[in-house]
C-alpha cells in the first residue's frame, strides 16, 4: 500500500531574461518516479541544482507541473480543482531549511501555528489555544512562547515552530525540504530526533530532502540519488550506501566528510562542474564526468533506464560492474 | 619548527545595549608553525570567525581588541601597527579566504585583472609579468583551461571555481599564513572535495601555516595537525588531530561528536546537547558550558583553566583533575 506514488514527473522553467523566450528552458525534473508507503521516509539526496526542491514543490503543487502524474491517497493531485486542493494540503505539508523566511514576522507564534487549524476548520474557541500549547509541547517548546513573535526564537526554535505549524493541520505526509542544514551540528540532532519522534508516534511519512548523506542515513529507510532531473539511484539505505551502483552515488558518498582520521578513504574527485540543466547532456546526463572505466559510446548516446542490479535501483548501463570495477582503490582520476 | 604566529590572551569586546561591554571573544591563546594546519572548531556564535578577522585587525567597529591581547607574527607586533605597515601584513603575509567568494569578488572585472591587480599590489612587477603569474595562479588551483578563464567575469563561474579564484588571489601574495574562514562551507560535498584538495595541495607546496575556521568535524579529521575547539569565547579544548578524535575529553567536544550522523557504522539515536549556546550577554559565571553540561558538579562555579589530559592535550573543564 502506497501513500504517494509520483510517475514520469517533469518540471521546466522557462529560461529568464530579454531572450528568455528563444533560450532553452531549464529542466530541472526530467522523468522521476518514486513511491512513499505509510510511515515511510524516503531520503531524496543530491546537490544544488539537481532538482531535487523542484521535486518536493511540484507534488504539492506549490509550483504547477510540466509533465507528470502524483497519486496521494487515492486522489490524483494534478487533476484536483482549487477547493479539493485545498482540502487534500490539509493531509500533506512542508517544512523549509528556513524558518524565519517562512513564518510572518507580524504574527505571534501561536497565531502561526492556529492559522492552518481555522483555514481548515478544525477547531473553534478556546479549543484553539489549547491544542496550540499541546503542539509546542510536542515539538519540545514551553506553551508559554505562544504570544512572542518568531525573532525572539533561534534557529533550532524556529525550526521546532515550523514544524508544530506543519502538524496542526494534521497531515499524512511532510515534505521536508533541508529542514536541518542550517542548523549547527548540536541543534541538527534534537531536531532529527525530534522528527524520528513524531513519525513514530503519529505514524508520518516524510520525503527528506537533503545534500547531506549521513543526515538522511540517520532518518530515512530507502534513499533516491538525483542527479541533473533524474533519479540515478535508488534503494534501501543501508545496501545503497555499503554496494553503490551508480558512479555519481560512489563519488558523492566518497566526498562525504568523515569525522574519523582512522577512517579517511580513498576520494573520489569528479572532473569539473555541473552541466547546466538548460542544456543537460546527451545520453547519460552523469557521462561527461564519470569515471566507470566501462565508460563508452553508448553512454554518450543512449539514456540508461532505471533497473534494478543488485540490492538497488540504478540507471547505468554498467551497474552490474560498479562494484567490482570501483572497489579498487585510486581507480578514479582527480581533477 | 618555525613559529609564524603566536596570539596570547586574545580579548574582544562589543557594546552590549548600553549595558557595558560583552566579549565574544574572551582571553584565546594559540599558535601556528610553519607547514602547520590549526582548525579552530566550533558553531556559531563561539567566536572563531572573530578571532581570525583579529589577526588581520579586522574586527568590525564598535568591536575592539582589549588591552592585554597580544597578536605575534614572527617579529611583528600586529597590534602596534598602522596605516602603511598594516597593510602590508593584510593579504601580503596573511592571506585569507571567506566562505562565499562571490561577495569578495568584484563583479565588473575579469578574474585575471582581480588577480593580476592582488600581484601588482604586494609585488614590483610589470603589467605583463602579473598576468603570467595571474595564469600560473590559476593552473595551480586547478582550473581547467586557465588562459582563456582569465578573461572571465565572476558571475561566468561556477560556486567552486569562484572560490578557486579567490584561493589564486589569496595565493598571488605568497602569504605565510592562509586563514579559511569555512572555506567550502557554501559548497557541494563533491566541489568541497576538490576544493580541499587543492588547500592541501598548495599548503605543502608553498609550506603555508593554515588556520581552518570550521564547524565540520568531518573536514578536520585527517587534515589538520592540531584541534581547538571554541565555546562562548573560549578554546576548550586542544589537542593534536588524531588524539582529539581518538580521545575528546571536554563534555562539549563529547556532544559535539555524539551529535554528528555518521556515514558508516551502525546507525543510533543521536544523543545531541540539550538547550542552545546563550548570546554573549547571557553566559553563566563559572564554566560556560556549565548550564548545559551532563557532567557538571560543584567545582564547576569556578571558571576552569586549560588544564593537561596527556601530550599536548588540554581542557577547560576540573575534570581533567578527575580522571574517570
Amino acid at each position: 500500500m502506497t501513500l504517494l506514488q509520483v510517475r514520469d514527473l517533469v518540471k521546466h522553467y522557462p529560461a529568464g531574461g530579454l531572450f528568455g523566450a528563444s533560450a532553452p528552458p531549464v529542466q530541472a525534473v526530467q522523468g522521476v518516479s518514486f513511491e512513499v508507503g505509510p510511515g515511510e521516509t524516503l531520503g531524496l539526496v543530491g546537490e544544488s541544482g539537481c532538482g531535487k526542491s523542484s521535486v518536493g514543490r511540484t507534488i504539492l503543487r506549490l509550483q504547477e507541473p510540466t509533465a507528470g502524474a502524483v497519486t496521494f491517497e487515492g486522489a490524483d493531485l494534478f487533476s484536483l480543482d482549487r477547493t479539493a486542493l485545498r482540502k487534500m494540503r490539509r493531509r500533506m505539508q512542508i517544512i523549509f531549511q528556513d524558518p524565519y523566511s517562512s513564518l510572518n514576522p507580524r504574527m505571534t507564534v501561536g497565531a502561526a501555528v492556529a492559522e492552518g487549524m481555522q483555514i481548515h476548520r478544525l477547531a473553534a474557541g478556546k479549543e484553539i489555544g489549547r491544542r496550540v500549547g499541546a503542539l509546542l509541547e510536542e515539538v519540545g517548546l514551553d506553551p508559554g512562547y505562544a504570544g512572542r513573535y518568531p525573532h525572539e526564537f533561534s534557529g533550532g526554535q524556529r525550526q521546532r515552530i515550523g514544524i508544530a505549524r506543519a502538524l496542526a493541520v494534521e497531515p499524512s505526509f511532510i515534505v521536508c525540504d533541508e529542514p536541518v542544514s542550517a542548523l549547527d551540528v548540536s541543534v541538527q540532532a534534537q531536531v532529527l530526533n525530534l522528527l524520528a519522534d513524531l513519525q513514530r508516534e503519529r505514524g508520518l511519512s516524510y520525503l527528506f530532502i537533503a545534500h547531506d548523506l549521513a543526515v538522511v542515513r540517520q532518518i530515512a529507510q530507502r534513499v533516491a540519488v538525483m542527479y541533473l532531473g533524474r533519479i540515478v539511484e535508488e534503494g534501501p539505505t543501508e545496501t545503497l550506501l555499503q554496494a553503490p551502483r551508480h558512479p555519481y552515488t560512489v563519488a558523492l558518498l566518497s566526498a562525504v566528510p568523515e569525522p574519523d582520521p582512522a577512517r579517511q578513504r580513498d576520494r573520489i574527485v569528479l572532473r569539473g562542474d555541473l552541466p547546466s540543466p538548460s542544456r543537460p547532456p546527451s545520453g547519460c546526463p552523469f557521462h561527461p564526468r564519470c569515471f566507470h572505466p566501462r565508460r563508452d559510446e553508448r553512454c554518450r548516446t543512449e539514456p540508461p533506464a532505471l533497473r534494478p542490479v543488485g540490492g538497488t535501483l540504478a540507471a547505468c548501463h554498467y551497474a552490474e560492474t560498479t562494484q567490482a570495477d570501483l572497489a579498487r582503490p585510486n581507480s578514479a582520476t582527480s581533477s | 619548527m618555525t613559529r609564524v604566529l603566536d596570539v596570547e590572551q586574545l580579548r574582544i569586546s562589543f557594546p552590549d545595549g548600553g549595558r557595558g561591554r560583552v566579549h565574544p571573544v574572551d582571553g584565546v591563546s594559540f599558535s601556528l608553525e610553519r607547514g602547520e594546519t590549526l582548525a579552530l572548531v566550533g558553531e556559531s556564535g563561539c567566536g572563531k570567525s572573530l578571532t581570525s578577522l583579529a589577526l588581520l585587525r579586522l574586527v568590525p567597529p564598535p568591536g575592539r581588541i582589549e588591552e592585554g591581547s597580544s597578536i605575534r607574527l614572527g617579529d611583528t607586533d600586529v597590534l602596534a601597527l598602522e596605516g602603511d605597515a598594516l597593510r602590508r601584513i593584510r593579504g601580503r603575509r596573511i592571506g585569507m579566504i571567506f566562505q562565499d567568494p562571490m561577495t569578495s569578488l568584484n563583479p565588473v572585472f575579469t578574474v585575471g585583472a582581480q588577480i593580476a591587480e592582488g600581484v601588482r599590489a604586494h609585488f614590483d612587477v610589470s603589467r605583463s609579468e602579473a598576468k603570467q603569474r595571474a595564469l600560473k595562479l590559476l593552473e595551480e588551483v586547478g582550473i581547467p583551461d586557465p588562459a582563456s578563464r582569465l578573461d572571465a567575469y565572476p558571475h561566468q563561474l561556477s560556486g567552486g571555481m569562484r572560490q578557486r579564484v579567490m584561493i589564486a588571489i589569496a595565493l598571488s601574495a605568497e602569504p605565510e599564513i592562509l586563514i579559511a574562514d569555512e572555506p567550502t562551507t557554501a559548497l557541494d560535498v563533491t566541489v568541497q572535495a576538490q576544493i580541499l584538495e587543492v588547500l592541501d595541495r598548495l599548503r605543502d607546496s608553498h609550506g603555508m601555516a593554515v588556520l581552518l575556521i570550521t564547524h565540520d568535524l568531518g573536514i578536520v579529521a585527517g587534515r589538520a595537525d592540531r584541534v581547538a575547539v571554541m565555546y562562548a569565547g573560549q578554546i576548550v579544548e586542544e589537542a593534536p588531530t588524531a588524539r582529539l578524535f581518538a580521545q575528546p575529553s571536554h563534555p562539549y567536544t563529547q556532544g559535539l561528536f555524539a551529535s554528528v550522523p555518521r556515514i558508516s557504522g551502525p546507525v543510533t539515536r543521536l544523543s545531541p546537547i540539550g538547550g542552545s549556546v546563550p548570546p554573549p550577554g547571557a553566559w553563566p559565571s563559572g564554566c560556560r558550558f556549565r548550564p548545559r553540561c551532563p557532567k557538571a558538579f560543584d567545582k564547576s562555579e569556578t571558571m576552569p583553566p586549560l588544564l593537561p589530559v596527556g601530550p599536548d592535550h588540554r581542557m577547560r573543564c576540573w575534570l581533567a583533575d578527575r580522571p574517570e
